[in-house]
């Protein structure tokens, strides 16, 4: 697993192709050495062929043909590299150091090629030669050549060199990039953790950086400088929401009280007592509001990850369901609750998601006439547990779907209702505080809407960011 | 009753002191948490309400100095932070009840009520009684002139719970976080709904209505109107 991603790394495939041009470069530069060298020895052992050939054709010209054949044997027995043999028609042997007539085969320049025995003390050895045959005026043949094996030698001397050399280059080079690739994958992936833990909403996470200077050491201090300055500006943000939040609900405080006192100082059917109480209630739409906007601001911003427990989902829609079932029996609604076996648990705060739940409730009863049905339904589907309420009012048109979870959006078919916009921003952010998802669709008549959460048992391995994304990609072009 | 108040806002504890001066208690205050403090510990008190920041001493050390002293006057914090964790650091803290500002005083009031009247030693009851209306909290039924009465187990929380405050103003927040242990304000108000669920259960074909509803505040069971 681990070896198969570090294969996949970018540092491990530059690794890969540098190898693959630097191999072929010394397989092309060994191989030009190679064949120069060759050329140089053949050119050389052809031209002294040929003075041989020349000198004796003038011997056998000038001498009588029993001398030149003591010539021949002269020649053999030097012991040097020279092959020589005389031989009548049908190509027996008269004078020579060659044992029988060889297997000849052509080469170029009009020369040729064979193998022949030699005896080295006990042992005999098949050797390579290269020659030239010339038939001579009584029908007899000369052959001289040359001992040519060394070249050979040479060439296996290269052959091997080269194959070793390319092999043990690429296992080497193999090696050296894997050891690369994980080093470079292993910082990498103090980023990636790190990245994760600040994904998952603990921004006081920093990167460690080290003390080389080097390119990660940058990207790293790049990346800290980065996220000190979003938590400052998150911290910014909170401490003026902090503020506002104190600052108007001192205010609001007072002049509730004040109302209040007001009110019980008037006869209680008065004309001033009744617009006092309308005045109470206005303020208290008002801090509704407020308390709302502020708790989803604390939600979006994951304040509240520590009260988390695991709870039971069974719970929170028997609970819900229980506290609105009287309300849709009261305005003539068929109101239903079905929790799938085995229920589900989930770690979450269980007063939000029960609020969250109670939101969609709500609006399910509020927009669905007498008669009509609202259905609560907690169901498993994979390592989700999904929470859907459904009716059969007038729904959300498709194109509004994704707009109504912003805040104060309300639809204007919905403009008469009494709400203030914000229930299903709440939902949103408790849905995202539990990394969950809420969603809306259309019922054939009507809406449902899902909140899902993850299963506790089934959390994904950590959520990783893959090295791939950290790494400069190639613009698309086009 | 005696009641102590400790509050920095100096506006809002005037308000806080006259509304309840007018509601018939009687009222010590301080502005700082040390001489809330000193109050706290020189004097018995029926109830205390505290803000949960103030100068000198925090609230909330405030609360823990005076259990670690074994003074167990109830208290009610009051607070502008309205995190979910603060109500549990406060409870945790030593405090009896958490209401955020900005709050309706008649919210205090009841809470004031209900908290003074849980110290009560005669609280553990296994039998409860208004007028012709009975609970047997063991074998969970209820009985009015003899009567059973059928009722849901939310419905007899609901109805336990008003009874136990039997001639106090209980509101619907104070129903809806210790009925059904929510801590949040439903849109639309469901509690009615159970309420009058319940009235026509306990009420329907007697001649005194027992359940009434407090203008403005909220629900009271008593005997006798």
């Amino acid at each position: 697993m681990r070896t198969h991603k570090i294969l996949r790394t970018q540092a491990f495939r530059i690794v890969a192709i540098y190898l693959a041009i630097f191999a072929l470069s010394a397989f092309a530069l060994v191989g030009f050495v190679y064949w120069n060298t060759a050329r140089v020895l053949d050119r050389e052992t052809d031209a002294t062929i040929q003075a041989e050939v020349t000198g004796l054709v003038e011997q056998y010209q000038r001498l009588p043909f029993y001398t030149f054949t003591d010539v021949i044997i002269g020649r053999s027995v030097r012991g040097d590299e020279g092959l020589y043999l005389l031989a009548n028609n049908n190509h027996r042997v008269i004078a020579g150091n060659l044992d029988s007539w060889p297997q000849i085969s052509p080469a170029e320049n009009g020369l040729v090629e064979f193998s022949y025995q030699r005896r080295i003390g006990a042992t005999t050895q098949l050797r390579r030669a290269r020659g030239q045959v010339f038939m001579l005026a009584q029908g007899f043949y000369l052959l001289v050549a040359r001992d040519v094996d060394e070249r050979r030698q040479l060439e296996s001397v290269f052959q091997t060199a080269l194959l070793w050399g390319t092999g043990l280059m690429i296992l080497i080079g193999l090696a050296g990039g894997f050891l690369i690739s994980r080093r470079v994958l292993a910082r990498l992936d103090v980023i990636n953790r790190t990245s994760g833990q600040i994904i998952r909403g603990d921004l006081s996470q920093r990167v460690p950086e080290g003390h080389r200077g080097d390119e990660f050491d940058d990207l790293a201090h790049n990346l800290n400088r980065m996220l000190d300055r979003i938590e400052r500006l998150l911290r910014g943000i909170r401490e003026v929401s902090d503020n506002v939040a104190h600052d108007l609900r001192s205010p609001l405080n007072r002049l509730r009280n004040r109302l209040e006192l007001a009110a019980m100082r008037q006869p209680p059917d008065s004309e001033t007592g009744r617009d006092i109480d309308a005045a109470v209630q206005e303020t208290d739409r008002l801090i509704g509001t407020f308390n709302s906007l502020l708790l989803i601001a604390e939600a979006e911003a994951g304040s509240v990850r520590e009260t988390m427990h695991e709870i039971s989902l069974t719970d929170v829609i028997e609970g819900v369901g229980e506290l609105y079932c009287p309300l849709a029996e009261e305005r003539g609604q068929h109101f239903s609750v079905t929790i799938s076996p085995g229920g589900a648990v989930i770690r979450g705060n269980r007063n939000l998601i029960s609020q969250a739940l109670a939101n969609l409730v709500d609006n399910a009863i509020k927009y669905t006439p007498a008669g009509g049905n609202v259905s609560v339904a907690l169901e498993n589907s994979g390592g989700q547990a999904v929470l859907t309420v459904k009716d059969d009012g007038p729904g959300i048109p498709a194109a509004d779907r994704e707009r109504v979870i912003q805040r104060f959006v309300r639809l204007e078919s919905s403009r008469n209702s009494p709400g203030t916009g914000l229930g299903l921003s709440l939902v949103a952010a408790v849905a995202s505080l539990h990394e969950g998802r809420l969603s809306f669709g259309d019922n054939h008549p009507g809406l449902w809407a899902t909140l899902s959460f993850r299963r506790v048992g089934d959390e994904p391995r950590m959520a990783r960011v893959s090295t791939q994304e950290l790494l400069p990609q190639p613009e698309p072009v086009g | 009753m005696r009641v102590l108040v400790v509050e920095d806002d100096l506006e809002a504890q005037r308000y806080l002191v006259k509304g309840l001066k007018e509601a018939g208690h009687v009222v010590d205050e301080a502005a700082d948490g040390e001489t809330g403090l000193t109050l706290a510990l020189s004097r018995p008190y029926d109830v205390a309400i505290i803000d949960r920041m103030l100068p000198r001493l925090d609230g909330l050390k405030l609360v823990e100095t005076l259990r670690q002293e074994r003074n167990t006057t109830p208290v009610l914090f009051l607070s502008a932070l309205s995190d979910v964790d603060d109500r549990i650091k406060g409870l945790r803290a030593g405090g009896d009840d958490y209401l955020t500002k900005p709050y309706a005083f008649a919210e205090l009031l009841a809470r004031l009520d209900a908290l003074v009247r849980r110290r009560d030693p005669g609280s553990i009851k296994t039998r409860v009684a208004v007028g012709d209306l009975e609970l047997d909290l063991l074998s969970r039924t209820a009985r009015r002139n003899g009567s059973a009465i059928e009722l849901q187990p939310r419905e007899f929380r609901l109805l336990e719970y008003l009874m136990r405050h039997a001639g106090q103003i209980v509101t619907r927040t104070m129903l809806l976080e210790n009925v059904w242990e929510y801590h949040f304000d439903p849109q639309t108000n469901v509690i009615d709904v159970h309420i009058s669920r319940l009235r026509a259960k306990i009420d329907k074909g007697f001649e005194a209505p027992l359940l009434h509803t407090v203008r403005g505040a909220g629900y009271m069971i008593r005997a006798h109107a």
